[in-house]
């Protein structure tokens, strides 16, 4: 016996917005029960990690906080993964424009320099990232050397390089041998929203990136050229679409907006450099955009979901000692339970036995 | 000759009542077929008819909804192709099921049993080729092979297992008629031997040649048993789409005007390691009429597309000239501002991105033009134009605007011509426009090209179908490794030299007489 997946002639549009539901309520029965295993209640659990953050005033700014981030690198990332290139690269991107941006910010530190600081860093950011992004895109397009591979190699460059400038020539001198730059100054902060708030401008930046991506993928030849690359090569180049500059220009996207995120952590939310800047958002990122279905609304919920996770799984870890693994392997389950979601919407199981039928 | 078909013994197989739902379709409504050992029995249908259904039910590939199989009177469930394999059917797939990084000899034998060895394979693979005159290196990866090429692995793997029932969809759509008639031969001699088979094909010369009997199906249900040998092709085609089909009007004769196209000593590399290198092709096309390319499978055609198209660049700009342009040097998209369109081979990921709607896969060829403004897409206008499309061509799709998988072949065929045609092009390059299309629709495809010539545009159809490039070309070349032989006018050129030119022969012996 053996079972197929066959394609369902007609795929029912009801089936198709529930599926995500189901697949969050599957994900938190498999959740419940792997925690119930670990002799802890899932009752409890289940408002650490979802009803107290989001009754919490304060939780549900550290969720943006946290969101920002995953949505900015998850839109640029949604460019590559719809043309079929595949950059695994975003944390060190992300990295980069951090580096590049908060090179200004060191240069400038102590001077009087104006406003002009802070726009000039987020640029550098971009520009850090995309380039840093292109190198894989470089490196395919001329040599035919697997993207995958590139750009995953390159985080660790860029992780090491940012680990070198804070132990060395970034090193604050009067920061107690501690390996961290010196505090930005004021002109070097990305401004928050508010008074005593903790949301910073890059939460705007992210709704900015999911509004013009949302028309760019779904109104401009762009988008459709990105769409017909991915779905088929062949098209895309009888189209007149060159496959170059489409791998060129994904990559500087996604590159780019990684290293805004990266500059606007640093920033609005960190003030200085620091060995560790981020939590692995460039590679929760790849998780948000499958989990938002390189939709750029599904995006912008999916960040805040697993934003969601991030923060109950610190408040789990406290208050219930579970493990911060948990959160990640949890991640790991939402993901696995949508894409089979989607998967049996537009197939069914069939179950075939060897000499008779069903 | 065939083996005498005695009524009395039970069939070799039947097919009683055979019905199949896919949802609110019912592809196949209560079909009853019967075949004897021996013999060759035609499965004639347009496409949608049901034929690919009923055959792939038959071969275990799905289950019937209703209805019964009965293999020598028993009654018998195939749930899968390597069962309907153990009782003795084989069957050659009109798309083919090969595995691109592996050998010619390896797919043979990934497909047999166990009890093949390889070096078994590539002995046998000689003998057979040979005997068949399916000609095939047993060393070569199946990617760098053409679809003609590909066509002869499908052929020999099932003649290997000496199958009692073949079954072979539109196989000779890539032959040559010299090879073809070798297939028939082979055929013959099989039926002899008193193997059955079920030839499915759209030309209906070659089911009057090999068929006594032959079943018509139409939109899903049976029309008609006959004996092909007593009709004439008219009046089955009228039975297979179920009404008079007209001959391809030609009105007046095509005047031709000013070069449209002129290709002056053209050469390219061949693109792949196995692919055809061009060589110093020559060729012109005017203004009002059709030049047709013929050969086989594999000997350029592609790589010549791919040089007018401009998806391969030439070395020399002049190499190329369009509307007087020289283009050689310069991208689809600029050739296509000259006026010029283009439609490749494959339908499904070349012309058409199969899982886009058909609004959508406007956008492919027409983005210059007025579907997008300043960068954005028009998405109005572009269901304006699929609309257009579906009706002046009558492109037959399951709703408004589907994705182009929805579509069957004959279908996206007239959806991908008609994209192109539909902007009165002042030159139309098109790659095998009626290949595994129905008769209906290949008629359609071809009066549409006449008509666009007759407007005052220039038509290049490369095509291995030579009954089509004889009723529409009024110009024809053949190719033959990255050659190309004279263009002469249509009237001058017999069947028989163009096979001989297809086999590089009349080249050689053309030399002899050249002056």
């Amino acid at each position: 016996m053996r079972f197929e997946l066959t394609p369902r002639p007609t795929i029912s549009p009801v089936m198709r917005t529930l599926a995500p539901v189901a697949a969050f309520v599957t994900a938190f029965l498999i959740a419940g029960l792997v925690i119930w295993l670990m002799g802890r209640s899932p009752i409890a659990a289940f408002q650490v990690y979802v009803s107290q953050p989001l009754s919490d005033p304060w939780a549900l700014q550290e969720l943006l906080v946290k969101a920002t981030p995953l949505a900015l690198i998850a839109i640029g990332l949604s460019y590559c993964f719809r043309a079929n290139f595949w950059n695994i690269g975003a944390e060190g991107q992300y990295v980069m424009g951090a580096i590049l941006g908060s090179w200004l910010a060191l240069k400038t530190h102590g001077t009087d320099a104006g406003f002009w600081v802070m726009p000039a860093m987020l640029v550098l950011g971009i520009m850090g990232g995309a380039l840093y992004g292109l190198i894989p895109a470089f490196l395919k397009t001329r040599f035919g050397v697997n993207e995958i591979l590139t750009s995953l190699m390159l985080v660790y460059v860029a992780q090491l390089v940012l680990d070198y400038l804070v132990r060395g020539p970034w090193r604050d001198p009067k920061g107690f041998n501690f390996p961290q730059s010196v505090t930005f100054d004021p002109a070097a902060t990305l401004p928050l929203l508010g008074e005593g708030s903790r949301v910073h401008y890059g939460t705007i930046f992210a709704l900015v990136a999911v509004l013009v991506t949302a028309i760019v993928l779904g109104r401009t030849l762009f988008g459709y050229r990105l769409k017909l690359t991915g779905d088929a090569p062949r098209a895309a180049r009888f189209a007149g679409f060159n496959a170059k500059r489409t791998t060129m220009a994904v990559f500087a996207i996604s590159g780019g907006l990684a290293g805004l995120a990266g500059i606007s952590e640093v920033s609005g939310q960190i003030g200085q450099l620091q060995p560790s800047i981020s939590p692995g958002y460039g590679f929760t990122a790849i998780t948000v955009a499958f989990l938002g279905r390189l939709n750029p609304i599904g995006i912008l919920v999916a960040s805040l979901v697993v934003a969601l996770t991030f923060i109950g799984g610190e408040s789990a870890q406290i208050l219930l000692k579970l493990p911060l693994d948990l959160t990640q392997a949890f991640q790991g389950i939402l993901l696995l339970c949508v894409l089979s979601a989607d998967a049996l919407v537009s197939h069914r199981i069939r179950f075939v036995t060897r000499g008779g039928r069903k | 000759m065939q083996a005498d078909v005695s009524p009395s013994g039970p069939p070799l197989v039947e097919l009683k009542g055979i019905s199949k739902r896919y949802g609110d379709l019912l592809a196949n409504d209560g079909i009853n077929l019967a075949i004897q050992p021996g013999e060759i029995h035609a499965l004639l249908g347009e496409n949608g008819a049901g034929k690919s259904t009923l055959v792939k039910i038959l071969y275990g590939v799905i289950e019937p909804t209703a209805g019964e199989i009965l293999w020598e009177g028993r009654p018998v469930f195939l749930s899968s192709p390597v069962e309907a394999r153990a009782l003795g059917l084989g069957m050659v797939f009109q798309h083919f099921s090969l595995f691109d990084e592996l050998t010619v000899a390896e797919n043979i034998a990934v497909a047999l049993s166990d009890d093949w060895s390889l070096a078994t394979v590539r002995s046998k693979l000689g003998d057979i080729s040979q005997a068949y005159g399916l000609a095939l290196e047993p060393d070569r990866a199946v990617w760098t092979l053409s679809a003609g090429e590909r066509q002869r692995i499908e052929i020999i793997r099932c003649l290997l297992q000496n199958p009692r029932l073949l079954i072979l969809d539109e196989p000779t759509s890539v032959l040559t008629p010299q090879e073809a008639e070798h297939l028939f031969v082979t055929l013959d001699k099989l039926s002899a031997d008193g193997c059955a088979i079920l030839y499915i094909s759209h030309k209906l010369e070659e089911v009057r040649r090999l068929c006594r009997s032959a079943t018509i199906l139409r939109g899903g249900r049976f029309v008609a048993s006959i004996d092909p040998r007593e009709r004439s092709a008219r009046d089955i085609a009228a039975l297979m789409v179920g009404n008079e089909v007209g001959e391809v009007r030609t009105g007046t004769p095509h005047v031709p005007k000013g070069e449209m196209l002129t290709v002056r000593h053209l050469s390219m590399p061949s693109g792949g390691l196995h692919g055809q290198a061009l060589d110093d092709i020559n060729l012109i096309a005017k203004a009002g009429e059709i030049v047709g390319i013929a050969g086989i499978a594999g000997n350029g055609q592609s790589e010549l597309f791919a040089a007018l198209s401009g998806e391969r660049l030439a070395d020399k700009a002049e190499a190329v000239v369009i509307a007087g342009k020289s283009c050689g040097g310069v991208d689809i998209d600029s050739r296509r501002r000259l006026g010029a369109a283009f439609v490749p081979e494959e339908r499904l990921g070349h012309a058409a991105a199969p899982t886009h709607r058909l609004s959508e896969n406007t956008l492919i060829s027409h983005a210059a033009a007025e579907v997008s403004r300043s960068g954005f897409i028009l998405l109005n206008a572009a269901k304006r134009l699929a609309r257009a499309i579906i009706k002046t061509f009558d492109v037959r799709a399951p709703d408004g605007d589907p994705q182009a998988r929805k579509l069957s072949g004959g279908n996206l065929q007239k959806f991908v011509i008609g994209r192109e045609i539909i902007r009165h092009p002042k030159l139309l390059v098109v790659d095998q426009p009626t290949w595994g299309v129905d008769a209906g629709a290949a008629r359609l495809i071809r009066q549409a090209l006449v008509d666009l010539a007759g407007e005052g545009s220039a038509v290049v159809v490369i095509s291995q179908d030579l009954d089509e490039l004889f009723e529409v070309a009024d110009r024809m070349a053949v190719i033959h490794q990255g050659r190309l032989s004279a263009l002469k006018p249509i009237n001058e050129w017999t069947k028989e030299a163009v096979g001989l030119e297809m086999l590089g022969v009349a080249q050689s012996q053309g030399a002899a007489h050249a002056v």
